[in-house]
C-alpha cells in the first residue's frame, strides 16, 4: 500500500473484458468511482451489471482487462482486495439454519475483526440495519425485507470503505423498498456505494452517478439529472371556450409547436376537453410557446404537467439494439469525463 | 489457520443444525455396533477383541463420509451462499481444510460412541484375562487416518457436483476405488499385485489396525488426504473462471 497513490480511486476497471464459453459478457468495460461516490449502475437483465460487481468482489476472474479496488489488482491480491468490500451478492442468499446474532459474529471473525471489537461490531451493525428485534431468530425465519437487512448488516460488519449491492431493493414490497433504500442513503454518506439497479427512480433518488450498461459496454456515464435532461414529456389537458374544441386542430396546432417531436392523444375523463401527451426533443422546453399558441386559438389549458421521465426514456433508448445510440453514449462519457 | 478454524466453526453449528448429519450418525452407531457385536465374537464364543469391527470399518465408512460430505460444497453451490463464502478475505484452501475439520471432527463424534465398545469388553471380560490394547488404540488411529482420506475425497466430489445425492454418488466411488486396489492382488500377478495393492486403504489400515503403527502406513494416509484436499481446493478455484 505505501507505494500506491496517495487516494487511488477506490474502483479503477479498464478494458474489462469476461467471456463464458463463447459468450461475451464484457467487451471492454472502463470507469472510476472516485472514494465517496454513490453510482447507480443500470442495465436490463444479462447486460453485464452482476458480472461486473462478481469480477470487483473477487468471486469469478476476468477474462482481460485490470479492476483495482482502492489501489489493489483483484487478480494479484484477490484476498487483501476483498478486505475493503462489503458485498450484497444478488438474491441475497444467507445460511437459513443460522441465527442473525450468530452470522453476524461468523463474518465478524473470517473478516478479521479483533476479537475484543467483534461484540462491538456486531452491535453497530445491528442498530445501523434495524435488526434489533430479530438478533435471536433464525435467519431461514426472518421476512425478505429482514432477510435484505441481515445481508447489508453482513457487508458493513467490518465498516469497509466500498459497498456493493446486487440489486438491493429487488423483490421487497413497497414500504420494504423505501426502508432499504433509506438505509443505502444513510450509508452512502460515509462510504462509495456501487448499486445495480432495474428501477430508475431508485438511481435518481440514491445516486450520484448513474452507468448504464448495455450488452457488455457502457453505454453512457454521468449524473442521473443530466443523463434524463435529455427528451421529455408533457401531458395537457385542453377545452375550447364554447363546448369541445375541433380535434384535429388542436392537434395540427401542437406538431407545429416548435421542439415537439410527437404528439399522441390520450383519454380524460373531463367533459369537452381533449388531452395529449408530447414528446419533446433534447434539451427543449416548449411549454411558454405552448401556452402562448393556445391562447391565439382561444384554446383553455385546465391542466399542464412536464414529466420527468427522461432517465428511463435514455435508458431505453441506449439499451435497445439501435446503431445511434452508441454515439451518443459517448457524447455522456465526455460530458462525464 | 484464524480464517480456517472460522469456517470449521460455522459449519460444524450447521451440521449439528441439519437433520441429516444426525440421522447419519445415529444410523452409523446402530450398524456399527451391531458389527460389533455380531462380529467381535462377543455373544458366541466368548472371545473378546475389536478385530471384527474395525475390518468392517473401511466399508462402513464409504457409505457414510459421503453421506456427511456431500453437503459441503454442493449444498452452498446450490443455495448461493457460495458467493458469500467466496467473496469474503479467505483463500480457497482455508475454505477447504475448514470445512474437512469440521467434517472430520463431526465423524470423530461418532467414533468417540463407538468408545462404548471397547469399555463394555473391558467390563465383561473373563476375570484373569486381559485386553490387548494395542489392536484397539491402533484400530482408531487408523480409523481417522482412514476417515480424512475418505473426507477428503468426499469433499472433493461435493465440489464437482451442485446435487448433494450426485456429489454422494460420486464420493461412493471415490472411496471405493481407494479401497478397492488390495482385492487386486486375487487376480493380478504376485509383483505387480503388490504394488497394487499399496494403493489401496485397506492395507495400510490394515496394519495399523493390528497395532503395528508403520511411518510409512501414516504418511500414505497423509499423502491421500492432502491429494483430496489439492483436488478440492483446485476444484473449487476452478468456479471462479
Amino acid at each position: 500500500m505505501s507505494d500506491a497513490p496517495a487516494t487511488p480511486p477506490m474502483i479503477q476497471i479498464e478494458g474489462l473484458t469476461k467471456h463464458f464459453g463463447r459468450t461475451h459478457a464484457l467487451r471492454g468495460i472502463s470507469f472510476e468511482v472516485p472514494k465517496g461516490q454513490v453510482v447507480g449502475f443500470l442495465g436490463p437483465n444479462g447486460a453485464g451489471k452482476s458480472t461486473t460487481m462478481k469480477i470487483l468482489t473477487g468471486f469469478i476472474e476476468a477474462s482481460g482487462g485490470v479492476v483495482k479496488v482502492a489501489g489493489i489488482s483483484v487478480a494479484d491480491d484477490p484476498v487483501a482486495a476483498r478486505t475493503r468490500i462489503g458485498y450484497l451478492p444478488e438474491n441475497n442468499p444467507l445460511y437459513e439454519d443460522m441465527m442473525v446474532d450468530e452470522f453476524l459474529e461468523y463474518i465478524a471473525r473470517v473478516r478479521r475483526i479483533p476479537a475484543d471489537k467483534v461484540r462491538g461490531a456486531i452491535d453497530t451493525a445491528v442498530s445501523r440495519c434495524g435488526l434489533h428485534k430479530v438478533r435471536g431468530k433464525d435467519i431461514g425465519e426472518l421476512s425478505k425485507g429482514f432477510r435484505q437487512r441481515v445481508g447489508l448488516a453482513q457487508a458493513i460488519v467490518h465498516d469497509p470503505d466500498l459497498l456493493i449491492l446486487d440489486e438491493p431493493t429487488t423483490g421487497l414490497d413497497p414500504n420494504q423498498v423505501v426502508e432499504i433504500r433509506n438505509l443505502i442513503r444513510e450509508l452512502g454518506k460515509e462510504k462509495t456505494v456501487i448499486l445495480s439497479t432495474h428501477v430508475l427512480p431508485e438511481v435518481q433518488h440514491m445516486c450520484g452517478r448513474a452507468l448504464i450498461i448495455s450488452e457488455g459496454k457502457i453505454v453512457a456515464d454521468g449524473a442521473p439529472d443530466q443523463l434524463s435532461s435529455d427528451g421529455g414529456r408533457i401531458d395537457l389537458v385542453v377545452t375550447g371556450k364554447r363546448g369541445a374544441p375541433d380535434a384535429a386542430a388542436v392537434r395540427a396546432l401542437l406538431g407545429a409547436l416548435p421542439d415537439v417531436a410527437e404528439v399522441q392523444e390520450r383519454t380524460t375523463g373531463e367533459k369537452d376537453a381533449l388531452a395529449y401527451s408530447l414528446t419533446t426533443k433534447t434539451n427543449a422546453d416548449p411549454r411558454r410557446a405552448l401556452f402562448a399558441a393556445l391562447v391565439d386559438a382561444d384554446l383553455v389549458l385546465l391542466a399542464l404537467d412536464k414529466k420527468a421521465l427522461g432517465l428511463e426514456e435514455t435508458f431505453r433508448k441506449l439499451t435497445t439494439a439501435d446503431a445511434g445510440k452508441v454515439e451518443h453514449a459517448e457524447h455522456h462519457h465526455s460530458k462525464a469525463a | 489457520m484464524h480464517n480456517t478454524l472460522a469456517i470449521a466453526r460455522r459449519e460444524l453449528t450447521s451440521y449439528f443444525h441439519s437433520p441429516v448429519a444426525h440421522v447419519v450418525l445415529a444410523v452409523f452407531l446402530v450398524v456399527s455396533g451391531w458389527l460389533f457385536f455380531y462380529f467381535s465374537g462377543l455373544l458366541i464364543i466368548g472371545k473378546a477383541s475389536m478385530r471384527g469391527f474395525f475390518a468392517l470399518c473401511p466399508l462402513l465408512f464409504m457409505l457414510f463420509v459421503p453421506a456427511i460430505t456431500m453437503r459441503l460444497i454442493a449444498e452452498e453451490r446450490k443455495s448461493g451462499t457460495f458467493e458469500g463464502l467466496m467473496t469474503l478475505p479467505v483463500a480457497e484452501h482455508e475454505v477447504v481444510l475448514g470445512k474437512f475439520l469440521a467434517a472430520l471432527s463431526m465423524m470423530c463424534v461418532g467414533l468417540v460412541c463407538t468408545l462404548v465398545y471397547p469399555v463394555s469388553l473391558a467390563l465383561i471380560k473373563a476375570p484373569g484375562s486381559a485386553i490387548d490394547l494395542g489392536p484397539i488404540i491402533g484400530g482408531y488411529l487408523s480409523a481417522v487416518l482412514l476417515l480424512s482420506s475418505f473426507i477428503a475425497f468426499g469433499m472433493w466430489a461435493s465440489a464437482l457436483s451442485k446435487n448433494q445425492i450426485i456429489a454422494f454418488i460420486i464420493g461412493l466411488l471415490l472411496c471405493f476405488a481407494l479401497w478397492i486396489p488390495d482385492k487386486a492382488i486375487l487376480i493380478l500377478p504376485a509383483s505387480v499385485g503388490a504394488a497394487v495393492q499399496y494403493l489401496s486403504v485397506n492395507y495400510h489400515f490394515e496394519n495399523i489396525a493390528r497395532g503395528v503403527i508403520d511411518l510409512r502406513d501414516v504418511l500414505y494416509y497423509l499423502t491421500v488426504t492432502t491429494i483430496g484436499l489439492v483436488l478440492t481446493t483446485r476444484t473449487i478455484a476452478a468456479t471462479r473462471q
